[in-house]
């Protein structure tokens, strides 16, 4: 297996913080690898870092073995990386069709000419987004919302239109912050699915997931991060005997 | 089947706004010949100015959401281009557009490429004292022509036609809207609207969908400048003689006012604000001094009933095809029922 995004010693830190210390992590190629941890882990921190959001203040960041440590946010989605938020962020005024079509941005190719003329190949060009738009709203169960304003969908809906808004750029990795966060138990059985159904069409899925019972159901991976370190990884029934991990979530046993 | 309802939707839809516009478009078109009234066309030729201007401001503002209080310099520097190069290169008006819309881009790129990655509170600022700097130099460069400004600024000529009249920059006007209208229709259902949107309503995120955010900053900077410096170098000629005193920071005002009033964003809304806050000062005349005063109280009013315009956005635009079908050009069919068509239609015949 090789490593489709890996991290080599990374480490952040804000003022005297470290949010982040020697951090090297592998993410294996069609994996789909959960990070756990308990809060103020690091575990967004390092989903940001990876995605071009921070930067970390040393150590290197590899897509397909190639170094992209401090690549602007847009220019990392253009590798194929695409995230998700921990505190959901869709465009609220825009339609739910919209905003997955803002999902494919770097797809809409025609030139500011043909956009003025609404040339054909505008128009092709279009038509094929917006068919691929329905297509990833279906795939998370949403075509018939495609004319509501993003800001009027509930909270589990929203959840979803955040993934087809991933879907529709084909990436080659997907991080998902908490994905399974704050919904109710039928809407996680969905996004369950949907997730896993991400990773069944061979990408890559990063998560980062406080529901334990989910990640244990459906990672391939699991990395554990604590104080900005990892503290254990492996595959998930390895981890969850960790006693490292039973630690950090427990607390240490008193003698 | 979803198809199905979405295709009545639409269609509906379609019809309905379908009627009004042309009602709207025939009515307006029809102006010059209802009345002869020298001040009300007048008035209606202001309207239309500042619906161009407002068109060229919602770009900016109502699309990037990019408060833009100085937008009056670029509609100056389209003026006094071509009140420069008419009256003393003997350009005719319509070659002086062209290094007016250059003079602008221009402009806009250097205010704009350090300072557009500003939030949008200090870049109103920067864009005021843009405003004031244009104004100023105007004021004060002999070339200008000081604080009378320019005038004897020739009339406009199309191939033979000599515009000279109020009835003639009505439909010049006319004209302009309208291509100003579906220049930002097509914009808006392009790739660039929608970045633009995204910026607007969430800078972070429009970054995860691969959007440049800065590059498209600058863009809706500079289509607002081309559009600004396109009307002003057809109001120069309309009006004959230009002055500083046009271009200041009221008139910027005025124009965010417009976009504000009618619907940030909203095509239909914006070109409605304009008419409002051009024609309502004018009906309070007999108001007399007390007319301005009539005038602000009304906006307040505006504005608390209507927070987000007379009228706001629609949640969904489709590409320019509905403007296309209302023309009755084309009748492609809309991406969008392609789209429904081929997902939710099933080879299965409906119950």
């Amino acid at each position: 297996m090789t490593a489709v995004l890996e991290t080599e010693h990374l480490s952040l830190q804000f003022g005297g913080v470290n949010a982040l210390s020697d951090l090297s992590i592998q993410i294996e190629e069609k994996s789909l690898h959960a990070i756990i941890g308990p809060n103020g882990a690091g575990k967004t921190s390092l989903f940001n870092c990876l995605t071009g959001y921070y930067r970390p203040t040393s150590g290197t960041v590899r897509f397909q073995g190639s170094e992209m440590t401090g690549l602007d946010a847009a220019k990392v989605a253009g590798l194929g990386i695409r995230r998700t938020f921990q505190n959901i962020r869709v465009f609220p005024k825009m339609s739910v069709l919209e905003n997955v079509l803002a999902g494919g941005h770097l797809r809409a190719t025609a030139n500011l000419l043909s956009i003025i003329v609404a040339s054909p190949g505008f128009r092709r060009n279009e038509r094929q987004l917006h068919g691929e738009a329905m297509t990833s709203l279906e795939f998370v169960g949403l075509a018939d919302q495609w004319n509501k304003l993003a800001g009027d969908l509930p909270y589990g809906m929203r959840k979803r239109m955040e993934l087809a808004r991933v879907l529709i750029a084909n990436p080659v990795v997907v991080l998902l912050d908490e994905p399974a966060a704050g919904v109710s138990s039928v809407e996680r059985e969905e996004l369950s699915r949907v997730i896993q159904r991400i990773h069944d069409q061979g990408t890559c899925v990063v998560m980062i997931e406080h529901d334990v019972e989910l990640v244990m159901e459906i990672a391939t991976d699991v990395t554990v991060l604590d104080n900005g370190r990892i503290i254990a990884s492996g595959q998930p029934h390895d981890v969850r005997k960790n006693p490292d991990v039973i630690r950090a979530y427990m607390g240490r046993e008193r003698k | 089947m979803l198809a199905r309802r979405v295709r009545a939707k639409v269609d509906g839809f379609k019809a309905m706004r379908g009627g009004i516009v042309v009602a709207v478009v025939v009515v307006a078109a029809l102006i010059p010949q209802m009345t002869q009234n020298q001040y009300y066309l007048g008035v209606a030729f202001q309207a239309e100015m500042l619906m161009c201007l407002a068109l060229g401001l919602n770009i900016v503002v109502g699309y990037a959401g990019m408060l833009d209080l100085g937008f009056a310099a670029f509609f100056a520097i389209g003026a006094y281009t071509t009140g420069i190069l008419s009256t003393k290169e003997h350009w005719s008006i319509i070659a002086s557009i062209v290094p007016g819309v250059v003079i602008a881009v221009v402009c806009a790129l250097i205010i704009g490429f350090p300072t557009l990655r500003l939030r949008s509170d200090y870049l109103a600022v920067v864009t005021l004292g843009f405003g004031e700097i244009i104004q100023t130099i105007a004021i004060n460069l002999n070339q200008t022509g000081g604080p009378t400004g320019i005038y004897a600024i020739p009339a406009l000529t199309i191939g033979s036609v000599v515009v000279n009249s109020n009835t003639g920059y009505y439909y010049v006007f006319f004209v302009l809207v309208i291509a100003f209208a579906l220049f930002s229709t097509r914009l808006r259902g392009s790739r660039l609207g929608r970045a633009w949107l995204c910026i607007r309503e969430d800078e972070d995120a429009a970054k995860a969908m691969g959007i440049n955010t800065n590059h498209y900053k600058l863009y809706a900077y500079v289509f607002g400048a081309v559009l600004g410096s396109i009307t002003g170098s057809l109001y120069a000629p309309a009006l004959t003689a230009i002055s500083p005193a046009s271009f200041g920071f009221s008139e910027s005002l005025l124009i965010v006012m417009a976009v504000a009033i009618g619907g940030l964003g909203s095509i239909w809304g914006v070109m409605f604000g304009a008419a409002v806050v051009e024609v309502f000062p004018e009906v309070f005349r007999s108001f007399a001094q007390a007319r301005l005063l009539v005038f602000g109280v009304l906006l307040v009013f505006l504005m608390i009933v209507r927070p987000r315009g007379l009228f706001p956005e629609r949640a969904f635009q489709g590409a320019g095809t509905r403007i296309r079908a209302l023309l009755g050009r084309t009748k492609i069919a809309s991406p969008l029922l392609v789209a429904a068509d081929a997902i939710v239609a099933p080879p299965t015949e409906d119950p």
